[in-house]
């Protein structure tokens, strides 16, 4: 019996590792830590605020994130007025009008993040034929997740290894497939100023912009393992229970 | 009839409509064999699966929509302005692994008991339709939220139809309701995606129906010889099957809270896009075994052939099996070779998810020559070789450990049998 439940164990665990190996095709990706892990795991909300001060500072000018609201950013700990303030900084189109005409008006709780680009074709205009992907889900998109965006925003070098055919307009990159990626490096010492202060290293903007984009991934991370924890309590007691009853109930038949 | 019944309401119905008496027969009283292990409690947990897929799955087709333009993001909102959406789609994606888990023990544990045997070949067959059944239905959802593995995959799977020679183009065509997968292939299969759980629900119903003519079979693989051998349902495995069920949900629930996207492909939260192939398009894993069988031959036709073969040789496994004995308990050879076989499934999933290269193309095609090799030849042939050890007198003779008791002097007052 302990046979199939190993060989049973082993059948899960080797696809799943086969899947997972199949699914990087690039160099090894560092695992970080991170507060949203474990069992009982939580967003920082600093981290995202930082991490929303540098998406629409620099990643906002090439990157949509299609999934995401304006009273989203409430969740992270802003208060309405101050997402209110945000999201009145945006002009954005709406209409048809009385009139039939479309019109712009400062955007709203309710509006959609305001994307860089009205389509594919004009953000591949603008940015020599590369299309800069929407980063609603891109935490989740990619083998690796998290700890794969924080290697690539870190892992850019200046010059590539000796014998590296890099393409014209191209930059080298250690985690990205391939090592050849049309955005160029984003982060640099002091390339924000943070709102509270913190003082922004290279290291500290990848680990906060890729924990907003966890947030913009996951939203629901937080409720999910805390209802996690409460089920899983409950089922404990339900079962421990429920195996008393079969033993008292089995106690006459063997 | 329903003089069982005190309550005169119940009573009335079932003068009329005899369901209490059915209920009372086959959920309360039904004889079960009182050496079931737990192997046994697949059968239910499978049930119990499919409701919650069924549940589950109504409530996410209300927030829905079927058209390619916009099933990806509203799958989205579903996640994350859906009143406990995220909590809906999880347990429907993750149940679907479990229900495949579930299903291929069970199936295992029939396979090592003989639980195929006659009189029991109808309800394998039964079985084996509701694999078929479930294959399908979990593909045709898998494609629903139309992200870049849900239109590959759908690509390539509908593709092996062109393989059947002279009309294989035009059955494709058919299929896709168009000349590649479209908008028409998505609104199908969201359609068939909802018939196909209530055809499952018939046919569990028909598989129960048959498993209650033939009895269960039990780890010793001889019939109850009489009541001292038997228990009822009620309350014996009622409680038994709920101890399970609350072990499985723990199991289960931990990838829904902890891991809810482990079972997944990171490609499918990219929106499907017609233009751009994925560089490894990788079925759910529940596949990859009929996958690297059908990728073991050269041939697109021969692949395909082998794949559905290896589907249809199970149904005949109740007359490839030529031992007289069920359980494997007692077939010192069978059991080696039934472990031989469960390896090679692991090791046929496994190459299924590797890129078909170097060794991995020799692995895979021994593998599944042995796959083959096991029904057609190992099974008719260790029936007829192996000394097979003593059956034991009676269910109840072993349980005493005593052997050689007479039967009948094991039976016990409080069995109420």
């Amino acid at each position: 019996m302990r046979k199939v439940i190993i060989s049973a164990l082993t059948a899960v665990g080797l696809t799943a590792a086969a899947t997972g190996a199949l699914a990087s095709g690039g160099p090894a990706i560092e695992k970080q830590s991170w507060s949203w892990q474990g069992v009982f795991g939580t967003y920082d909300r600093g981290a995202l605020q930082r991490g929303w001060q540098i998406y629409s500072t620099i990643c906002a000018s090439c990157h949509s994130m299609d999934l995401l609201y304006y009273r989203n950013l409430m969740e992270i700990g802003f208060t309405e007025e101050q997402v209110k303030t945000i999201a009145a900084g945006y002009e954005v189109t709406d209409g048809p009008n009385d009139n039939g005409e479309m019109f712009t008006r400062p955007a709203r709780l309710s509006d959609p993040l305001k994307a860089p680009f009205a389509n594919e074709q004009a953000a591949r205009a603008a940015n020599n034929g590369a299309y800069p992907p929407d980063l609603s889900l891109i935490a989740k998109a990619r083998p690796g997740g998290p700890d794969y965006a924080y290697a690539l925003l870190t892992g850019y070098k200046e010059t590539p290894p000796a014998g590296f055919a890099l393409m014209e307009g191209m930059y080298y990159n250690e985690a990205f497939p391939g090592h050849q990626i049309a955005m160029p490096a984003q982060l640099y010492e002091g390339s924000v100023t943070y709102a509270d202060g913190t003082p922004a290293t290279i290291e500290q903007m990848g680990k906060d912009i890729v924990s907003f984009l966890n947030f913009a991934a996951q939203p629901e991370l937080e409720a999910r393992k805390a209802l996690g924890v409460k089920v899983m309590l409950f089922l404990l007691v339900l079962t421990g229970m429920m195996y008393a009853l079969k033993r008292k109930i089995w106690a006459d038949v063997h | 009839m329903s003089g069982e019944f005190n309550n005169k309401t119940i009573k009335w119905v079932d003068d009329r409509l005899p369901i209490f008496t059915m209920l009372k027969h086959s959920a309360v009283d039904y004889p079960t064999p009182k050496n079931l292990s737990y192997w046994w409690n697949f059968g239910s947990l499978a049930g119990f699966v499919l409701v919650i897929m069924i549940l589950s799955g109504i409530f996410l087709a209300m927030n829905y929509t079927a058209n390619t333009s916009m099933a990806f993001e509203s799958v989205e909102r579903i996640m994350r302005d859906v009143n406990y959406g995220w909590l809906l789609r999880y347990l429907h994606a993750n149940g679907g692994s479990m229900f495949f888990i579930v299903v291929y023990i069970h199936m295992f544990r029939g396979m090592y008991y003989g639980s195929y045997k006659g009189p029991r070949e109808l309800l394998w067959w039964l079985g084996l339709l509701i694999m078929v059944a479930m294959m399908a239905t979990a593909f045709m959802g898998y494609v629903l939220p139309w992200g870049q593995m849900s239109f590959w995959g759908a690509t390539v799977i509908t593709n092996l139809f062109s393989a059947i020679p002279l009309v294989g183009d035009y059955i494709v065509t058919w299929l896709w309701g168009g000349f590649s997968v479209d908008n028409p292939t998505l609104n199908r299969f969201f359609a068939l995606h909802y018939l196909l759980p209530f055809v499952l629900f018939a046919l569990v119903f028909l598989h129960l129906v048959a498993l209650h003519a033939v009895k269960s079979n039990n780890p010793l693989g001889i019939d109850p010889k009489g009541p001292q051998d038997t228990i009822p349902f009620h309350p014996y495995f009622t409680i038994k099957d709920l101890y399970g069920m609350g072990v499985f949900m723990m199991v289960y629930l931990a990838f829904v809270f902890w891991a809810p996207d482990f079972f997944g492909e990171p490609d499918n939260y990219i929106p499907a896009n017609p233009m751009v192939t994925p560089a490894h398009i990788v079925p759910e894993w529940y596949f990859l075994p009929f996958y690297a069988i059908l990728r073991a031959v050269p041939d697109k036709l021969g692949g395909v052939i082998m794949m559905f073969g290896s589907i249809i040789v199970l149904f005949f496994l109740p007359w490839l099996d030529t031992s007289k004995v069920k359980s494997g308990r007692f077939r010192p050879l069978y059991k080696q070779f039934f472990w031989l076989f469960v390896i090679d499934c692991l090791v046929l999933g496994y190459i299924g998810a590797k890129p078909a290269e170097g060794a991995y193309v020799l692995i895979g095609q021994i593998a599944t020559a042995y796959y083959f090799f096991h029904f057609l030849v190992l099974l008719p042939l260790i029936g007829k070789i192996e000394k097979t050890k003593p059956l034991p007198h009676s269910i109840s003779a072993p349980v005493l450990k005593g052997g050689g008791i007479p039967a009948g002097a094991t039976a016990k007052p409080m069995e109420k049998a």
